[in-house]
């Protein structure tokens, strides 16, 4: 099969509506294919990888856990959004510490996230073959 | 050229599916492929065969079933978002033991890999959401 | 690369996202509610025609038509039909919608 560049867009806070949630199932999804993955979350996207969440008193399902998951599966190449954290009083440590593991470097434990400015998001998205956006 | 298409919101609250039929028409017309087009979020709710609007308005979703049949158009359905909004084929009906089913003509419900599929296979895939 | 933006600019920040992040050369194309950013003496024109230097703004003239607002496209705009928006996804290599 192809590779092709997939890349997804995150652009909505989590729970308001599903978009966040039915995103992370198609990567997951996704993953089985062996496709060169990268995830960008900009604008409120960044609050869906908050640390803390609970969902209980709304009678929701809290499915932040999942991202945490996403190294097991290959998905390593998370990009978030400097100025977007920034603009909402956001900082790293307010985010998940999502890592995964390198096969190529003994299994050493790399992070996952990387912060980048809003050129850079631009450079990321000009290199794809495929973009979806949620 | 092979487009794929993929539909985030239901028929009539968004003009997402409105955008999205009337570029496929078109693709169509202009003598290119529509390798899929892919229904995600509220999206499944343009293939529910109970759709019943007023005369003097479009049918959403018999548009897309004629659409379908004219052009042997690759109408999917994604099935862990159309379980979730009710939309059910007789198999999964009988499988879920519901007491009926309503997907449209020529709309078919499958897994989210269609979806990475229609993203691998054709030259473009164009989203339609809110 | 073409950039879809369908949401009105005075609800969303769809269009004022995207511009901050698109590259030199790049096309936008608006759609549905996105028209609205596509007018002549609004509070976005401004920043529109700014970003016109750098990339080419389209509109899809049945959004414009549904909505009334066919007379007030901005000049540098360039309206197109459903043909249009196809031939544009084929002539970019990759297109992203700004939902």
């Amino acid at each position: 099969m192809a590779t092709k560049k997939f890349l997804y867009v995150n652009r909505k806070a989590p729970y308001g509506t599903i978009y966040a949630l039915e995103s992370l199932e198609v990567v997951l999804i996704g993953a089985a294919f062996e496709q060169d993955v990268s995830l960008v979350f900009m604008d409120d996207g960044v609050f869906q990888l908050t640390k803390g969440q609970n969902a209980k008193s709304a009678g929701m399902k809290n499915f932040s856990p999942t991202y945490a998951a996403l190294g097991d599966y290959d998905v390593n190449k998370i990009y978030v959004d400097k100025e977007s954290l920034e603009e909402r009083g956001l900082t790293l440590d307010d985010l998940q510490h999502l890592t995964w593991e390198d096969e190529n470097e003994d299994w050493a434990e790399k992070d996952s996230i990387r912060l980048v400015t809003r050129a850079e998001i631009a450079e990321i998205m000009d290199t794809q073959d495929v973009v979806l956006s949620f | 050229m092979k487009f794929s298409i993929m539909v985030s919101e239901g028929p009539y609250t968004h003009q997402a599916s409105d955008t999205a039929y009337q570029f496929a028409k078109a693709a169509l017309e202009k003598g290119h492929e529509i390798y899929r087009i892919f229904f995600y979020h509220d999206g499944v709710n343009n293939a529910t065969s109970l759709t019943t609007p007023p005369q003097d308005d479009r049918n959403i979703v018999n548009r897309w079933s004629e659409l379908a049949e004219a052009h042997n158009l690759d109408l999917v359905v994604c099935i862990a978002a159309a379980q979730r909004r009710g939309i059910v084929d007789e198999d999964e009906m009988k499988r879920h033991r519901k007491d009926g089913h309503n997907l449209a003509k020529g709309f078919r419900i499958s897994g989210l890999g269609q979806l990475i599929e229609a993203g691998i296979d054709a030259d473009r895939l164009i989203v339609f959401g809110d | 690369m073409l950039h879809v933006i369908n949401k009105s600019p005075f609800e969303r920040n769809s269009l004022a996202s995207c511009l901050r992040t698109i590259k030199e050369g790049a096309s936008v194309l608006l759609i549905e509610d996105g028209v609205l950013g596509a007018l002549e003496g609004t509070a976005v024109s401004g920043k529109v025609r700014e970003a016109m230097e750098n990339v080419k703004f389209y509109a899809l003239q049945s959004d414009l038509e549904t909505r009334g607002v066919s007379d007030k496209l901005m000049k540098g705009i360039e309206c197109i039909d459903f043909g249009g928006f196809v031939d544009l996804t084929a002539d970019h290599d990759l297109v992203q919608s700004w939902l």
